[in-house]
């Protein structure tokens, strides 16, 4: 074994899976697209008066960022699964969560940050008060780490199946919730204009505990799909 | 007793043990949920403000509290399975899980009929009431999983995994009454203090949990049973079980 630190191998992992997502550009804008149209499906569904819009609005930005982070979530593992890659990271020496951890950063990298970024645009479309904006992108800069780490476990459970779309969705959509109550009910108190704290800070600790956790179950649900 | 469990870990022995448990735990959940339904809905004093719509609390509390009490067992079932790959803890874990779900059913099904004369609606938003269907989710997501993976000793560890990762739900569920008050009441039982419910509604109450506890026993032990000649079929004491020679 060559004498490789573990930060080192992550920070390899994570440039080289970011060099993978930029050499697929196109594929990087779906997730996006499908974020934006499952926005406007929305005031087409239920009508466009603007003030139902505004108390229907965050709640409708954070389903279709569940959703697209649920579509998303595939890509984070399905390739190297396919390649044999997943398999010589699982041989290394190093930590396998930590390995998985940094695998899912770049992957938040390339589909959470995009849509955190769009999300403002989204939010003027659904007639979201401007005093609600930053609160809606922190409620996301927040809450989609979250998605992408508690989805990890969901597709680490789920890699070795042949139809695993419905399944995942079926195993990380419950799991899913709380984040959506905390971070909906946060953009919609600032549109009221009253204090977000408490809501940040749940969803701030939610994120804490997924970083530290989630990588340790996703890493044990790969040892079994891969054993 | 380490040797009696080391000896329960066999199947075979498992086996036997429990096709003896089964019936006097089936028998004895039939006589307490005949006596507590007996004495809830017919002996017990009638409510001074919900009348007798109140008794509908003999079945849905104890299938509420038996939908947390099952999710744990098949969350540590699972975990001991994990960690110390005791084929028995995969089998009761797996087993216990349509049981936690149909539990889990009736008692937002009892709930809701609970509701309507009460509260005016079938079904409201309200904290209890939402993280009790997510835990009816976290059981058909592990009875999914568990039927998607086609070798089953992988699969109970990959539902094993996922139901210790959804056991957050367990203390939502436990505190959303406390944590948001909204219109699912208060605990009135499981209180540090004296219950707050009166002691001749309290007993049929008891009876019912320990007849529900009783039947999810017999259920389970079943079901292993049936698992259990299942997944070794090919070993020795299963084919001279189902051919004597």
């Amino acid at each position: 074994m060559s004498a490789l630190s573990t930060p080192r191998a992550m920070a390899l992992l994570l440039r080289r899976d970011l060099l993978l997502a930029y050499r697929r550009r196109a594929e990087l804008i779906n997730p996006l697209l499908f974020f934006v149209l499952i926005a406007t499906l929305f005031p087409l569904g239920v009508g466009a008066d603007s003030r139902l819009l505004q108390t229907a609005g965050p709640g409708i930005v954070w389903v279709a960022a569940l959703l697209a982070a649920l579509l998303s979530l595939d890509s984070v593992f399905r390739s190297d699964f396919e390649d044999g890659t997943l398999e010589q990271l699982m041989l290394s020496a190093h930590p396998v969560s930590l390995l998985v951890l940094a695998k899912v950063f770049a992957h938040w990298l390339v589909t959470g940050v995009p849509l955190i970024l769009v999300s403002p645009l989204i939010g003027v479309l659904l007639s979201i008060p401007s005093r609600a904006m930053p609160v809606l992108v922190a409620s996301l800069a927040l809450g989609t780490p979250v998605l992408s780490l508690i989805g990890a476990v969901g597709v680490a459970l789920t890699v070795g199946l042949r139809r695993a779309g419905i399944i995942l969705s079926l195993l990380v959509l419950p799991l899913y919730v709380p984040v959506l109550i905390f971070a909906s009910s946060a953009v919609d108190a600032a549109s009221s204009g009253l204090p977000v704290g408490p809501q940040l800070y749940i969803l701030a600790a939610m994120l804490v505990a997924a970083v530290s956790l989630a990588p340790v179950a996703a890493a044990a649900s790969l040892r079994v799909s891969l054993s | 007793m380490m040797r009696f469990i080391h000896r329960l870990a066999s199947p075979k022995y498992f086996y036997d043990v429990a096709g003896r448990i089964v019936p006097w735990a089936g028998w004895g959940a039939l006589i307490l949920i005949l006596v507590g339904a007996y004495w809830g809905l017919v002996e017990a004093p009638a409510d001074y403000q919900q009348g007798d719509s109140f008794r509908i609390i003999y079945v849905h509390v104890p299938a509420a509290w038996m939908s947390l009490f099952i999710y744990v067992v098949m969350a540590a079932a699972g975990a001991i399975g994990l960690v110390w790959r005791i084929k028995l803890a995969e089998i009761i874990a797996i087993a216990s899980a349509p049981i936690g779900a149909s539990f889990t059913f009736l008692a937002l099904v009892t709930g809701s009929l609970w509701g309507k004369p009460m509260w005016g609606t079938w079904w409201v938003w309200d904290a209890r009431l939402t993280s009790e269907l997510i835990l009816l989710f976290l059981y058909l997501g592990v009875m999914a999983l568990y039927g998607a993976v086609e070798d089953k000793r992988m699969a109970s560890r990959a539902a094993a995994i996922l139901a210790i990762v959804g056991v957050v739900n367990i203390p939502i569920i436990h505190y959303s009454v406390e944590w948001w008050n909204t219109l699912h009441q208060g605990p009135t039982v499981t209180k540090l203090d004296k219950p707050s419910i009166a002691p001749e509604m309290l007993w049929p109450l008891l009876i019912m949990a320990v007849g529900f506890q009783l039947y999810y026993v017999a259920t389970v032990l079943m079901r292993a049973r049936v698992e259990l000649l299942e997944r070794e079929r090919n070993s020795r004491w299963v084919q001279e079980l189902v051919q004597p020679r």
